[in-house]
Parts: structure tokens; sequence; C-alpha cells
């Protein structure tokens, strides 16, 4: 997914490779990784569009209510006299758009499409990057454990990782979902709902992040500096956290940002499915969940929310896949 | 010289129906081409089968093919709840009396079938008499008596380990019904003591209480008589004994049933069966969609479920091209909101009056799907029950709700500012969620904050709303629901929703924890009561004296959007069976 590396010479001078001693220098500095990768990133004009985009959605699920007040948008107020009621679809073309509804409005209660998409994107965005930091955390702790020890450790992880791929998910999401109605561990309402959420989608999902910790830590277990530190007395925990995960951080950074995309896809799937965001609350899976009784009817109603998550799930994408060139170019 | 006449005429139709399909093929190019062929009757137009029989024929021969996107509960007549096999169970099950098969108000009229008549009841209607018709005959031949019309009402009512499905009025309202076991378990001949079968053509009911609508009882699909020897309980229903005009041809669970004509039925012992289709198949579990598009096409004659079509379906139907093909029919059912006065602050009776004028029940309307799912209710019974009364207790503009008669009640119930609540409606039912999202909005103009709880609709009643314990506990003050009668009077309608005796640990559907003396006293008295139409005005002033409690606010008169082809011959909607057309009288010109 890079763009091919051009030498012109205005990049040749940017080549981290090359070793400069330029006359515009003034003083010869030695790269760090991260400058080097910045400097591939930033090359890569694809997934800075990527990355752009990301930050504007993160923007916009961070400042939703904000933005909605500021405008004066309200994602639950009805506009019912802008609805056909022989058909429940909004009156005129595109969904019912208007100056005063950019995006339209939904059918039965004519709420304000735009508003509800900004109100959908913080749920969309929390539930999708607090499941992704739930799998990556207990995922990469595993994989470590499993890849240093090895032995019967690994043995044990591996197959519980086995076991938890093998969950069928779907079921127990619904059943987890349906059982928790009402308040439990002190939550209630909405704030239940994306706890629920986070933790269905998190918690089954870390296997895959363990695994790939597993088999780069097991080949990098072997390696000098490990050998070295053990040598000079270092304990478990230190090799683990100190010397080991930071080299792990390129892989976990490019899967996380491969795993967001992944989730926001099944909270809209689990909207879909009904055991998502309760109503009135938007969320983009919702939202894409009740467009399918109209379709046919009111097409625009479906067509804004999956534009939204396509755009997202690009754009994460876009991002995910640049990093991983830069942070590792020998993956290309 | 019988037989070759029947084959001439038979003939002779046939030709007539062949020269009718052509003619409406041809008819259907030139877009606005009447039917010639209906001479009687109504012709296709918006809503016609709601008050008339539209493309009346008189000729036999013909396929109906209806379609079902799910699957019957059963297709015994005694192991169903289903109202549409209640409808289609008809045709292959006689009882000892029906509804009428008939346009408009006429269809709730009860008519004998095989009895000859009503019910005679004693003057306390605690003794029901029924005499059958002679020359009764199943489809191989053997006649049919009174004692497998008991045997039929003692395996559906008693007999939970094997039919399990259908309702258990008779087990309800027969003396030492609570004791009798069933016939699988309780092997003496002589079955149930409170049924009596004097000779081959009585039947005497013995009731336990004074019950005056036993005459609607005796039109469920459990009164059609089952023949002892040829029962195996729950698989009966793949060798179903025929008292009908129909019997089954094939069977194939789950999938598809074919009804051809029985030749033991005899025209002369059943004035109410015209029995005009040659045949009739049935297929399950079809895409609700693809059952449209069929009825569209004209393939399908008829989607048997009866609650109409799909939204994508809907959106295309009423315009100009199918609305003269489309019937909006009242689906005997009404949702609304009941008010838990258990739950503070609905203890005070000014905060439920509160919500019932914050209440816009034309939002609630349009969020369900508008005038074609529904008119706006004010009272519990609906139109097609009855015993229905018009009144307005709660009245609002235009049932738009009224802000300033909210806010005053609000201040009388000493909550100025609005309180917070609970609205509780059923996930899985989207309409019951529109409906909540709707009175949500509305509550939120006058200040009172509800929050939606949504519980799956097979635990609402077991586990959520239908338990006080709960209810109380997690301050379920609003809940959410639907009602629709098992039988369509207004006792039916009520009992089991507003009678104390209906509030239970778990699983009652008396949401709203009514428990009023009088009310309860009324309901007893006109249950009572054999003059007929003193008990259905009684009906209209019970319905009244509910909703004077503002513990419940009626929302909706349920409709459905039913399509009918061209094809489709005598097509009226039956109101005795949830809105849905008559099975009976439905033909086909296919």
């Amino acid at each position: 997914m890079t763009a091919p590396i051009e030498t012109t010479q205005a990049q040749a001078a940017a080549q981290p490779e090359a070793i400069l001693a330029g006359a515009g220098r003034k003083t010869i500095e030695g790269r760090s990784l991260g400058q080097i990768a910045w400097m591939r990133f930033k090359r890569d004009k694809v997934a800075v569009a990527g990355g752009v985009v990301v930050i504007l959605l993160v923007l916009l699920a961070v400042l939703a209510k904000p933005i909605e007040s500021v405008f004066g948008l309200d994602p639950n107020a009805f506009h019912q006299d802008l609805i056909d009621p022989s058909t429940t679809v909004p009156k005129g073309g595109w969904g019912g758009m208007s100056m005063h509804h950019l995006l339209g409005v939904d059918p039965q209660y004519g709420r304000d499409l735009l508003a509800r998409i900004i109100e959908g994107s913080w749920v969309s965005m929390i539930v999708a990057t607090g499941a992704t930091l739930l799998s990556v955390i207990i995922g990469s702790v595993m994989g470590l454990i499993a890849g240093y020890y090895g032995g019967w450790v690994d043995s044990l992880i591996s197959r519980v990782m086995d076991i938890f791929l093998a969950f069928p998910l779907l079921l127990f999401a619904i059943s987890i979902s349906a059982s928790l109605q009402d308040g439990a561990f002190g939550l209630a309402g909405l704030k239940l709902r994306i706890c629920v959420l986070i933790f269905v989608i998190g918690f089954f999902n870390w296997p895959y992040m363990g695994r790939i910790v597993r088999g780069q830590t097991l080949s990098l277990r072997e390696r000098e500096f490990v050998e070295a530190s053990r040598s000079l007395g270092a304990r478990g925990p230190f090799i683990l956290f100190r010397e080991l995960l930071p080299n792990l951080v390129a892989p976990i950074l490019v899967y996380s940002t491969l795993l967001i995309p992944t989730n926001i896809l099944f909270e809209a799937a689990l909207s879909f499915l009904g055991v998502g965001i309760s109503p009135p609350q938007a969320s983009w899976g919702g939202m894409l969940n009740s467009a399918i009784d109209l379709f046919y009817a009111d097409p625009e109603y479906m067509v804004v929310p999956g534009v939204a998550i396509f755009i997202t799930v690009l754009a994460f994408n876009l991002l995910g896949d640049g990093l991983r060139d830069a942070l590792d170019p020998r993956s290309k | 010289m019988n037989s070759r006449k029947a084959t001439a005429a038979l003939a002779l139709a046939t030709a007539l129906a062949l020269g009718a399909s052509a003619c409406s093929s041809d008819s259907k190019s030139s877009d606005n081409g009447k039917k010639s062929s209906s001479s009687q009757g109504t012709s296709a137009a918006k809503d016609a089968a709601l008050t008339g029989i539209v493309n009346a024929s008189d000729q036999k021969g013909g396929t109906v093919v209806m379609e079902n996107s799910d699957v019957p509960d059963s297709l015994d007549p005694g192991n169903t709840y289903y109202g549409w096999v209640q409808n289609f169970s008809r045709l292959y099950a006689r009882t000892l009396l029906t509804f009428k098969p008939a346009a408009g108000k006429d269809g709730l009229t009860v008519v004998p079938d095989l009895a000859t008549g009503l019910g005679k009841a004693s003057p306390d209607a605690k003794t029901w008499t029924y005499t059958i018709r002679s020359g009764l005959k199943y489809d191989d031949g053997t006649p049919i008596t009174t004692k497998d019309i008991k045997y039929g009402i003692e395996r559906s009512n008693f007999a939970p380990e094997a039919l399990s499905n259908g309702p258990t009025y008779f087990k309800a309202y027969l003396a030492g019904g609570d004791a009798y076991k069933g016939p699988y378990k309780d092997k003496n001949p002589n079955g149930i003591a409170s049924i009596e079968t004097p000779n081959d053509t009585t039947i005497v009911f013995h009731l336990a209480k004074p019950f005056a609508d036993f005459d609607y009882l005796a039109t469920f699909s459990q009164t059609a008589p089952v023949p002892a020897a040829k029962d195996d309980g729950a698989g009966y229903v793949k060798h179903i004994v025929s008292s009908g005009p129909y019997k089954f041809a094939s069977y194939q669970d789950g999938a598809s049933a074919d009804l051809v004509r029985n030749p033991q039925w005899s025209q002369a012992t059943d004035p109410i069966r015209k029995a005009l289709p040659n045949e009739i198949k049935i297929k399950f579990k079809v895409n609700a969609n693809t059952i449209d598009n069929n009825l569209l096409a004209g393939n399908t004659t008829v989607d048997s479920g009866g609650t109409g079509v799909t939204p994508q379906t809907q959106a295309k139907v009423i315009g100009p091209k199918y609305a003269k093909n489309t019937d909006d029919s009242y689906a005997g059912a009404t949702s609304y909101l009941a008010i838990n006065p258990n739950v503070a602050p609905y203890n005070n009776a000014d905060c439920r009056k509160a919500i019932e004028y914050a209440i816009d029940k034309v939002s609630v309307q349009t969020a369900i799907g508008g005038p074609v799912k529904g008119d706006v209710a004010t009272t519990l019974l609906p139109p097609t029950v009855n015993g229905y009364t018009k009144f307005d207790e709660f009245a609002t503009p235009d049932n738009k709700g009224d802000a300033t008669k909210a806010k005053a009640s609000l201040a009388a119930c000493g909550k100025p500012g609005g309180f917070t609540t609970n609205l509780t409606a059923r996930s899985d039912r989207p309409a019951e969620m529109a409906e909540a999202t709707a009175i949500q909005n509305s509550l939120k103009q006058v200040g009172i904050t509800a929050n939606i709880k949504s519980f799956p609709a097979g635990k609402y009643f077991s586990n959520f709303a239908g338990v006080p314990s709960y209810v109380h506990q997690h301050q379920l003050g609003l809940m959410l629901t639907a009602w629709g009668a098992d039988w369509p009077t207004g006792y039916g309608f009520l009992d089991q929703i507003v009678d104390g005796s209906a509030i239970k640990p778990s699983g009652g559907n008396n949401l709203q924890e009514l428990n009023d003396k009088n009310i309860n006293a009324a309901l007893a008295a006109a249950i009572a009561n054999t003059d007929a139409a003193a008990r259905t005005k009684a009906w209209g002033d019970i319905d009244k004296m509910v909703v004077d409690t503002a513990t419940v606010v009626p929302l909706i008169y349920r409709k459905n959007l039913l399509y009918r082809p061209d094809s489709a011959t005598n097509v009226t909607i039956t109101q005795a069976y949830l809105g849905m057309y008559d099975y009976l009288l439905l033909g086909s010109s296919k």
C-alpha cells in the first residue's frame, strides 16, 4: 500500500539510509528509529490522508456534544411534520435533505441525520477503541508470557487461546446483552451497554493479538540482547516489559489500527442484531440496522451511516498499512 | 346419473373458469379493466374487502395457494393458538359453532356449524347443551358423534404434556376441570364428568361458574371432533382426520400441506361452506418479501399469516397502481401503555393523568408506520370487538397531546418540574420500540424523563413486566404492551388484562395491577348475564371504568395492510379472526 519511493532529487536528500553531510546542514545528527519511521510515513501520501481522516474522526467523536450544541443540532428531536405518514418515509427526495437538515432526516421520527451521525460517532469510536485497547492489553501480556517462558505455560495459554477462538462469540454476545438488560456492576443504561459491548468485543478478540505477539516473542527471546540482559541477572518481568515489549511496539501498533475498524463493524453487527445500544441513543450500527426495513423506500437512510462506517474503516486501514510499512520496511 | 351430471357441471365450471382467467389476463394489460365475471359483490377498490365481498364468484374449481413466512404452531385443531390456524383449520375441521363467513360486522356473528343451533343455556348460564346434525361423516366414512367432540376438547385442554399450544378455557370453566388429567393419562373411558354425551348427537357442558360467552368457546378449533382411535397425541397432526370439505392429500412438517376435496363431506349437512376451490396448497417458511412479490405477481392467492405486507412492500402498494388491491384492516388488537400505580409517583392519580395528557398519540402512530398501521385509540376495546363503545376520557386536541393539561396535572401531583421514570418495551418488536421512542419524546416535552428498558418478547411477561415483584423492585412505572382477544367480545378482551384475578406472581397480563372491586364485580355480573344485548353494552361501560382509573393509555388500534391479487375470489375480511381474509370463502380464478 505504500506509494512507490521515487528518488527525485528532493527526496533523495531525505533518504534515511543515505548518510548525508550535505552543505545545507549545520550539524550531523543520527536519527532515531522513530524519526526514520516518521519520515517514511510522511512520504506515504495515502497513509497520511488516512491519518488525517482518523484524527478528524477522533476530534468529531470527542467534540460531538459541543459541536451539537454550537450548531443547534439535537440528535433526538422529532420532526414528524417532515414525514409522510402513509409510508413513514421523509417527504421529498433524498431522504428529506434540506437546508435545515443537510443529510436529511430519519424515517418514522424525522430526527436530523447529521446530528445522529455526529452523536453516533462517539459511541462507535469509544466502543471500537475501548474494545481494541482491551484485546491489545490482554493479548500482548498473554502473548509475551507464552512466548518468553515457553513450555507448559505456553501450552496452557495457547490452548486457552484456542478455546477463545472456538467460542461461539455471537451467541455469547447476544445472550450476555439480553441478560444484562437492567443495571449491573453499579452501571445502568447507556454506560452499561457501552461497557458490555466493549467487554464482549474486546475480551474475545485478544487471542489474535496474543498469537502475533507470541510468535514475535519466540524469535526475539533468542536474540543476543535478551541473552545479555538475562546473563546480567535481569528478572522475567524486566525482560518482558523493558526489553521485549519495546521491540514489539511496531506489530502491536499496526495490528491495533487494523483491529479498530473490525470492531466498528462488529459494533454495527451487534446493533444490527438488536443487542447493541438501546434507543434513542444514536449509533452508526443502530442506524444501519433500522434502515434495513425501509431500504427500498428510503435508501438514503442506509447510505448515510453506511458511508460514515465505510470512510472510518477505510481511513483506519490506510493508516494501519502505512504504519506497518513505515515501522517495518521488511514486511513489504 | 348423478355423478355424470356433476362431471358435466364440473367440466362447464372449468371451462368458465378458464374463460374467466383468460379474460382477466386480457384485462390486466389494459390497466383499468374491470372484472366482468363478478356479477354481485364489490369490485376491486381500496378497502373494498373490509365491508364487502370482492370478486364474488360461484364458480367451483381453481387452486388457492397460500404462503406463510413462518410455520404454524400446529395444524392440529386441538394444538393451536394461532389466529390464522383457527381460521384455516375450518377447511378440514368443523367445530360446534363458528363465525359466519360474511363481510363486515356480520363476520362477528356466531352461527351453528356441526351443531343445529346455538347453545341452549340454563338460566344461570352454567349448563350449555348442543345438538349436532345427523349424517355427519369423517373423510374415512365413519360417522361423527358428540363423543368425538368431547374427546377433542379433552385432549386439547387437559393434556399439555402432548398438546401444549392451545388455550385452556375449557379447563378453566368446566366443573372439575382442574382435577381431570386428560385422556392420555386418565384411561377412564368416560373422560371428564362435566361434559355429558347422553347420545351421539347431544353434548352437555356443566360449568363451574356462570359463563354467558360459552358460544364463543364453542367456535374454538378445539371443539372439532377427533376420533379417539386415530389419535396419537402430538403425532396426530401428520394424519388429521377431516370433518370438513377438504382433507389432507399431503402434509410435510414445517414445509407444506396440500388439501383436496373430501368426498365424504356433503353440502346438505353444511349450510355455511361453499367449498369452491378444488385444492388448497399452503407453503411454510417462505421469505416475507418473496410472499409479497408472489402476491403482486398473482402467483399466490393469500399470505396465510394475515399480518399484512412487509414495510418494503407497504411503501410500494400504497401507490396508485396497487392501492385498489389493498385492505387496511383492524387486527383486533390494541397497543396500550400500562401505568403501574404501585410504582412512585404513579400512586398519585394526577401523575398518571399527566402521562395520559402528555402523550402525543399521533406521533406514536407516525412512528409505527402511520394510519396504515393503526388508528389512534381512546378505548381498550378495538372497534372490531363486540361491545366496543366510543369514548375519549383524556381528550387532547387532535390527539396530539396537551402540554398545558399535562403540566397542570404534574403541578397537582406535586411534581411541577416533572420526574424521571422507566418505560419498558419488547426489544424484538420494532413497532413497540418505535412507540417507546415516540412516547419518550412526548414526555420530554413536559419535563418527564423516561428511560427505555427493553426486554426480549419471549420473557417479557414471564420474567419482567408480568412479574409485579420485579416491576416494583426496578421501578418499571410505564410498560408498553398490546392485547388481542381470544374471542371477539368485551369479556374475551378485558378479562385477562383488567380483572384483579389476572394479577399473577409471574406471567400475568394485568400489567397495571388493576384490582378495582367495582370493575371485578361488573365483569362477573356481565359474564353471568344471558341477555346478549345487555352483556354487550356492559363491556363498553367496563372499558370506560378502566380508562377512568388512568392506569392505561390506549395508544393504537392496530391495523394490517393486506394485499389481495386479482386472481383471488370471494375475498372478505373476517373481523372474528384478527382482521385477516376469511379462508372459508376464499377462492381462486387460477
